[in-house]
């Protein structure tokens, strides 16, 4: 499969369509699960835990029940029968990982501030909320474990029946020696050692869940604000007992997940296995704030990198010491966040010899799991501020210490050391173009000047070039992995009597765009206009096949699957119209929707002709079934590899600390575009997302374990007010792996964001010698840092 | 937004207002309601009955009083902002409330709601102290003027009883004072870290913002300046005697800094205008 296509200008492949999903979220029609009203629905509220670490002794749903509406009280030993199995964990990194026993509700003790200990069922949401306020919990507390350190020590093990708290270590070493070696030989080595702090996804919509029981058929319909309306599917007959056959899951519209909604949660759980139990629709909405503590967390790594590099600072190995917060508990993927990374701390550079490590810890804190990017952007991270470190030390310009080490565009396809074949790429003109675009010569002009002049306000200017493996699939690399499930995405393309187009989907969008994109897929492979083509999606009885969308594999993926579904519609139309148009199969052309006759233009067959011909039967092949529909099970051959680099400017006002972002630049390169508009959007919420990292977002913590940032007035969600104008360009350099030449781009913007914005503080405060600051680059840390190095 | 059960009753005048407001203890005036909520939606607050004093009609708007301009209690920040006769004889104060919040916080909330409910982190009790303005408040007992100086007790505190109304605030007209506004903060819409309003005309005042539990004035820096102090010394002196917070934002220490670096900012740049 080496066949890509350039789109030309008249294809509706490659059209900065309008998104024909933003009419209706734009005018408040869309309904997302808050909006389903369901009568006769109860409300439920979760007491949960305000202690990071404790026994619980006793919980008194008394005064709850007092409250006028509620219904019922149920506490963890309540509900401990109604379990078939305890939330999923899927991905058991390694053959030894210790798991923890999670269940919805706690039994015993309490593993982390918001871990649930009872729900209380009303017939008002209030209700529910003023009887979870009523209910007495006596808990006795124990030492919190907040520190990956302490947490290592053992001093305090938070699940005893594990023995331990570290859940797995595991390593990725082609060859321990050639990288010892190439340390002792080496003329330079840096070392980073750079914290990624804890993120609050945030997305604008919170979770939310209805689950609406049928009594008497045993039905449940399951309507969640989720990422992974399939997954949940099963993960919720695994662990409540009811029949697959039995559930429906439907995701509606969806604000927003960024992985925060790509898990199975307790509320998805208990509303169901309470709809069970007391025979009424159940509701939860989740509150901003419990989202803070009761939604899963990203990042929480501490890293250690060390670069070896010959005289030209060309890198000679790199060796990688990981440390990663799991979180109170193991949900959906968390295990397998830090492997994401691990294939990647080489980045775009040809790097000859590599070690990766990594120990994952539990912690008295909220579980952590994928967070847009999962893994990449703290790899990314890594090596981009680490290659900075490098120029410093061998005295070149960041930019020519890439230029030095990156993988050339003939290498491709390139075995990376870590065992990856990249696909294909183009680092160097990427780099070039972006260093263009953001006028990096004039930059470095006014940097000098400014330093010369001693001015208060300091100019940084960083760089970062990325690239990441999304697509998440073949699936048997993934069974390598020990990821228990596959990568494939499914398609379902059908042709209605009247000419109009279906096509169903298995990928889950949240606010990504697929109905316009894969419409424009369909379209521009069928000749009919997009706006012919509908696409369904989010409901399990609707599409029943399907892995949902997380890990920018949605296009990569599921978008390559409508294209070869679309594709197999077009060949059986093919028969039909050569059937009818009394032709040979190969003696016809199919374009601008039409099947002719070659040489014989006035024999045609309109597409939509030959969907009636197909629908009424009157007239087919011998042998031939009725209607036009297809479907495909995309397997990839490979991960796709987009790439990109990012320059930053920042203006640093060396009296305050404060860091103003005035210029940013991204050039990304995600292969062909189907809709350059959409592609845009993905890179300006993405850079946004890594920006937000560097400079304003942190989960803080206590040292008791209490949550601190637990307010979006405490949580810094950065908003337009703070961005410039962001410059973005492209390069296409396709996908040889798929059809469509297509790569993922949903997390390149935060991939490559982080490390360009930190090398901008860096940069301009490198006169003082000041070469690394913790995320995020607040006004104190950035002030403190010029205060301590002027001592 | 969930919070605690609580009784709402809206006035249509002053005087029902106060009679509501005198007839339970745990009474709370409802304006714009942007500060007011927040915290009871988080159950900070649970006050058990809200009297909406936001449709009296009289409260809204600015007036020329002669010597001063009135501005009603519950004129929005937005409108504060674009007033001519506020951006004439006191255009400090537009200043201050174009830079409040976000634009729908501004189009909500209201002027007196942010001087009643008395936050240090406010900008515009700064703005009132530098400004050398006075509020007007209704009770039981009528009508008294309180002056700034007077009116923020302590966190979230203030001299207005909890059955007064405040009604007006009275600045006193200043077409030809020198002044400046300098907030500091990480995202234009989030209270300042710290900031600090500077009126000079004759006497120099200067209203600080986040560096005390309550709305406060750097008399430190005042005096040095009545002294003869330059702006860089006088500003070394603008947390004297205060007890700055500290919390995720920022240190007390880093507080103290900021405020000089902002103080001698605003004096340099009221020294330009």
């Amino acid at each position: 499969m080496t066949t890509t296509e350039a789109p030309p200008e008249e294809r509706v492949f490659g059209q900065r369509l309008l998104r024909k999903e933003d009419p209706e979220l734009l005018t408040g029609e869309a309904r997302f699960v808050a909006d389903v009203d369901v009568h006769g629905a109860l409300y439920i509220a979760l007491v949960r835990s305000t202690l990071a670490h404790a026994r619980i002794v006793s919980i008194d749903v008394g005064p709850a029940l007092e409250v006028p509406g509620v219904t019922a009280v149920f506490t963890g030993a309540d509900l401990e029968q109604e379990w078939a199995g305890p939330l999923p964990c899927a991905w058991p990194v390694t053959e030894d990982m210790k798991a923890p026993t999670h269940l919805p509700l706690a039994v015993g003790k309490v593993c982390y501030t918001g871990d649930a200990v009872a729900v209380v069922v009303a017939e008002s949401e209030y209700q529910a909320r003023d009887g979870a306020e009523a209910v007495v919990v006596e808990y006795e507390p124990l030492p919190p474990v907040v520190d990956l350190g302490d947490a290592v020590s053992d001093r305090v093990v938070i699940h005893e029946d594990l023995g331990t708290n570290k859940s797995y270590t595991w390593e990725l070493s082609p060859d321990a020696e050639a990288v010892d070696r190439a340390f002792a030989e080496a003329t330079h080595r840096v070392h980073g050692h750079y914290i990624q702090q804890r993120l609050i996804p945030a997305a604008m919509e919170p979770r939310g869940v209805v689950v609406i029981p049928q009594p008497f058929g045993g039905e449940y319909t399951v309507i969640s604000a989720t990422q992974i309306p399939h997954i949940l599917k099963v993960m919720l007959a695994l662990t409540s007992g009811i029949s697959e056959t039995s559930i429906r899951v439907i995701a509606p519209a969806v604000g927003g997940g960024f992985g925060s909604k790509l898990d199975v949660y307790a509320e998805e759980l208990l509303s169901l296995v309470l709809a069970r139990r007391l025979k009424r629709p159940i509701r939860w909405i989740e509150t901003r704030s419990e989202g803070t503590q009761a939604t899963i967390q990203g990042r929480g790594q501490i890293q250690d990198i060390e670069l070896a590099a010959d005289a030209d600072g060309r890198i000679t190995a790199i060796r990688v010491k990981l440390l990663a917060d799991m979180g109170a508990y193991l949900q959906l993927v968390t295990p397998g966040v830090p492997l994401l990374g691990a294939f990647l701390y080489a980045g775009v550079y040809d790097v000859p010899a590599y070690s990766f490590s990594c120990t994952s810890v539990f912690t008295n804190l909220t579980p952590t799991d994928a967070y847009r990017g999962a893994g990449r952007p703290e790899a990314t991270y890594a090596i981009e501020r680490a290659i900075d470190q490098l120029a410093l030390e061998v005295g070149v310009d960041p930019a020519e210490i890439r230029r030095r080490n990156y993988i050339k565009p003939d290498q491709f396809p390139y075995n990376s050391v870590a065992g990856l074949v990249y696909d294909s790429g183009n680092y160097v003109g990427s780099l070039e173009k972006a260093l263009d675009l953001s006028g990096y010569g004039e930059l470095r002009k006014e940097q000098e000047r400014r330093r010369e002049q001693n001015d208060p306000v300091q100019l940084g200017i960083g760089l970062s070039t990325y690239m990441e493996m999304c697509g998440l699939a073949p699936s048997r690399v993934l069974a390598s992995l020990r990821y228990v499930a596959g990568g494939w995405e499914a398609a379902t393309v059908r042709l209605l009597p009247t000419g109009k187009v279906q096509v169903v989907t298995g990928t889950s969008p949240h606010g990504q765009g697929h109905e316009t994109s894969w419409s424009q897929i369909a379209a521009d492979r069928l000749g009919v206009s997009p706006d012919d083509v509908e696409v369904l999606h989010g409901d399990t009885a609707v599409s029943p096949y399907g892995l949902d969308s997380y890990g920018s594999r949605s296009l990569a993926v599921g978008g390559v699957a409508v294209a070869i579904a679309t594709d197999r519609v077009i060949e059986k139309a093919r028969q039909i119209a050569a059937h009818q148009l009394e032709a040979a199969e190969e003696d016809l052309e199919f374009t601008a929707g039409t099947f002719r006759v070659k040489g014989s233009p006035e024999k045609s067959m309109p597409l939509g002709a030959v969907a009636f011909e197909a629908f009424t039967a009157h007239n087919l092949p011998d042998g031939m079934e009725p209607n036009l529909e297809a479907s495909s099970h995309f397997d990839p051959p490979n991960f796709t590899f987009p790439f990109g680099t990012h320059v930053c400017v920042v203006e640093i006002d060396t009296e305050t600390g404060g860091v103003r972002l005035r210029g940013y630049t991204a050039v990304d390169d995600c292969g062909n575009q189907v809709n350059p508009l959409i592609v845009e959007g993905q890179v300006h919420g993405g850079v946004v997302q890594g920006v937000a990292q560097a400079l304003f977002e942190e989960a803080s913590y206590d040292s008791q374990g209490n949550l601190l940032t637990s307010t979006l007035v405490d949580y810094l969600v950065p908003a337009a007010s703070e961005f410039p104008s962001l410059t973005t360009g492209t390069t296409v350099t396709p996908s040889p792996t798929n059809l469509l030449g297509v790569k993922g781009v949903g997390e390149a913007g935060t991939i490559g964001a982080a490390p360009a914005v930190i090398n901008a503080v860096c940069d301009a405060l490198s006169p003082y010698g000041i070469h690394d600051i913790d995320m995020p680059a607040t006004p104190e840390r950035v002030w403190t840092a010029i205060q301590e190095a002027a001592r | 937004m969930i919070p605690a059960k609580f009784d709402y009753a809206r006035a249509s005048s002053v005087e029902e207002a106060v009679r509501l407001l005198s007839s339970e203890e745990d009474s709370k005036a409802l304006a714009g309601g942007h500060s007011l909520l927040p915290l009871m939606r988080l159950r900070i607050a649970a006050p058990t009955l809200l009297v909406d004093i936001g449709r009296i009609k009289g409260l809204s708007g600015v007036r020329d009083k002669g010597d001063a301009v009135g501005i009603g209690a519950l004129t929005r920040h937005a409108d504060v902002a674009s007033d001519a006769t506020v951006g004439r004889e006191a255009p400090l104060l537009a200043k201050v409330a174009s830079q409040i919040g976000d634009p729908q916080v501004r189009h909500r909330g209201t002027f007196g709601g942010s001087i009643a409910h008395g936050d240090p982190a406010s900008d515009l009790p700064a703005a009132c102290l530098a400004l050398g303005a006075s509020f007007v408040a209704v009770g039981p007992e009528g009508e008294r003027v309180i002056p700034a100086d007077d009116f923020f007790q302590g966190f979230l505190t203030t001299s207005l009883e909890a059955n007064e109304v405040l009604t007006e605030i009275l600045v006193p007209k200043a077409a030809g004072a020198r002044w400046s506004f300098q907030k500091f903060n990480r995202r234009a819409q989030d209270w300042a870290i710290v900031g600090c309003a500077v009126v000079q005309n004759g006497l120099t005042r200067i209203g600080l913002v986040n560096m005390e539990a309550a709305p406060v004035r750097a008399k430190g820096a005042e005096e040095a300046l009545a002294d003869g102090a330059s702006a860089g010394e006088a500003a070394g002196h603008a947390s004297d005697g205060l007890e700055p917070p500290s919390d995720l934002n920022a240190s007390s220490e880093f507080r103290r800094h900021l405020a000089s670096v902002l103080v001698r900012r605003g004096l340099e740049e009221a020294g330009k205008s």
